[in-house]
């Protein structure tokens, strides 16, 4: 599977990664050519093969139900661009 | 009853799937440690887990994994031991993370049945597709600032279960009774607090529409978040005729999220959202599947209190209600404490026409709940009481009852200060009857004559003197031995 750069445009939009239009050609090579590897582990039969989540061999870890956290706005605010009243301030988005 | 959209090329049919949102009750977060409490100050109930600060781990609270099984359960659904969390991938300024932490292909809980109640007593089974457990967003103040938008993540990272349904709703009415039914679930079974207006349970609409007749599913449109049941039965009613006049025309539905303007009463397209269906789900690397054994189904399923369903069949069964009237008693659990309350040891139909009939248009009219009822359960149950035993008519208990309302003074005590005890004393009310009779030869003479229905004038002379207190079946029974003789 190859990918156009139209696609490569649309992932990097989806993504928010600003990519010149003259790196489009070159990275829509690249990732097909990752696409490609892909392909050829496909090409191994897995049938009956329960999908890998994690190569150790646990299971989830669960909390009880606590509230152990928060009351930390400060610290929570304290990298955020703009504040103002204890919350977030962001560019309006309109809708 | 079926719902029809006319158009100018014949008749069609409305396709109705909701997805609704419900906030779980928890005391901590989904994934974090975290306060979910509602209306604190912005931003104190956030970790920096809900944060999205860099190298912050999600830990799974064990609580809301049995609260989405105890739903589960409750929508007599199949609960999957083995889930998996995946994210879903969006930018938006309330979802610091960039993504939200949800089920795709693997949900906790699989295929259910919620019964609806219709209003004309039948019910309809429509079909649960799916529950699963995902992160809510934060909180977009927009109008408080004319250039930017203020943020607060005390929802974000709350626990939600999403709830899909079949597309096997045909009309507004069933939409709206199968939204009121899984609040009603939701509530008994205390998972989720189902305050609409609060936003702890939300819906998304899903609208299609058919020729009558057809069995194909055509695109649909999506109306996000609409906060009450009243609007998602506008925004259906708007959305079918809304895509039948686009296929009349020769158009085709585009497949969109739309938002409900409930001013208007009207839905409008979203196009900030064009580009994001394209959520590139996959398997969250930070969290493990979510296995947990049948034995703790078993457990949750112990804890699982009687549901609406089994209550009104019960209703139905023991008490001999109709299943309209046991329908309207169990759909807030606190209607059917209250009515049991009433009903114990007590006449339960002659209890459910009280609560139905005469209470709850108090309740309606004064606009509070049946836990600020002017009225306790005790009381209602004292004037049955009263009935029952002949101390006062039915007629005078209805004049008891506004009483009650007026001054919260117990029955018998309204009965006793206002001298209203029945007459059952059958020398007075023979003194009475033969008073009417006495007073109306001419109507003697026409009830003689074949008229019966006249027996109702003797009747009426008679409560007149007696100030409504005689016991009506005695005045019936001895005026029509009298007359008849």
């Amino acid at each position: 599977m190859s990918l156009d750069k139209d696609t490569v445009k649309n992932i990097a939009y989806l993504a928010r990664i600003r990519v010149g239009d003259d790196k489009l050609g070159p990275l829509a090579g690249e990732l097909s050519t990752i696409m490609g590897w892909i392909e050829q582990l496909q090409e191994l039969n897995t049938d009956g093969v329960e999908p890998m989540a994690s190569v150790a061999a646990m299971s989830l870890p669960q909390r009880r139900d606590v509230v152990t956290d928060g009351n930390c706005r400060d610290a929570v605010l304290k990298n955020a661009p703009d504040a103002e009243d204890g919350f977030f301030a962001v560019p309006k988005v309109v809708e | 009853m079926s719902y029809v959209i006319k158009g100018e090329t014949g008749d069609w049919e409305v396709v109705i799937g909701l997805e609704v949102h419900c906030q779980v009750i928890s005391n901590a977060k989904l994934f974090s440690g975290a306060a979910t409490d509602f209306g604190s100050e912005p931003n104190t109930q956030v970790s920096l887990v809900d944060a999205a600060m860099p190298g912050m781990l999600p830990v799974i609270n064990e609580q809301c994994v049995r609260q989405a099984i105890k739903t589960g359960l409750g929508l007599k659904a199949k609960i999957n031991t083995k889930s998996v969390f995946a994210r879903k991938n969006y930018f938006y300024a309330d979802l610091p993370q960039g993504y939200q932490i949800s089920q795709a292909d693997q949900p906790i809980v699989g295929e259910g049945t919620v019964i609806l109640d219709m209003p004309d007593g039948s019910s309809r089974a429509v079909g649960i597709e799916r529950l699963h457990l995902e992160q809510d967003a934060g909180k977009s103040l927009h109008d408080q600032d004319p250039t930017r938008t203020f943020i607060d993540l005390n929802r974000t990272g709350v626990a939600l279960m999403e709830i899909v349904s079949k597309p096997d709703m045909r009309s507004p009415e069933e939409a709206g009774a199968y939204l009121r039914k899984l609040r009603s679930i939701v509530r008994y079974l205390e998972t989720c607090d189902g305050n609409m207006d609060q936003g702890s349970m939300r819906c998304d609409v899903n609208v299609s529409v058919r020729p009558k007749g057809s069995t194909e599913l055509r695109t649909r449109a999506e109306t996000k978040n609409v906060n009450s049941v009243r609007f998602a039965m506008q925004a259906i009613e708007y959305e079918a005729q809304r895509q039948v006049e686009i296929y009349d025309n020769g158009g085709e539905v585009v497949q969109e999220t739309r938002l409900f303007d409930s001013q208007k009463g009207v839905t409008r397209s979203m196009r900030s959202k064009e580009h994001a269906h394209d959520y590139r789900y996959f398997p969250d690397p930070d969290l493990l599947p979510l296995v947990f054994d049948d034995a703790l189904v078993a457990e949750i399923k112990t804890t699982l209190p009687e549901l609406p369903d089994e209550r009104k069949a019960r209703y139905v069964g023991e008490f001999g209600l109709s299943p309209y009237d046991a329908g309207v008693l169990v759909q807030e659990k606190d209607t059917a404490t209250y009515f049991e309350a009433v009903a114990l040891g007590r006449d339960a139909k002659m209890a459910a026409n009280w609560v139905i009939n005469n209470l709850f248009a108090v309740l309606s009219d004064r606009g509070v709940g049946i836990t600020e009822s002017p009225i306790s359960a005790a009381d209602l149950g004292k004037l049955l009481d009263l009935i029952a035993d002949d101390t006062i008519s039915t007629k005078i208990a209805k004049e008891v009852f506004e009483v009650m309302l007026e001054t919260g003074d117990a029955p018998d005590k309204i009965v006793e200060d206002k001298g209203l005890k029945q007459i059952t004393d059958t020398g007075a009310i023979e003194a009475a009857v033969d008073a009417a009779i006495a007073a109306g030869p001419t109507q003697v003479a026409q009830y003689k004559g074949g008229n019966e229905k006249i027996l109702g004038w003797f009747v009426g002379q008679v409560m007149k003197s007696t100030g409504g207190k005689a016991n009506p079946g005695q005045v019936n029974k001895l005026l029509k031995d009298k007359l008849d003789n």
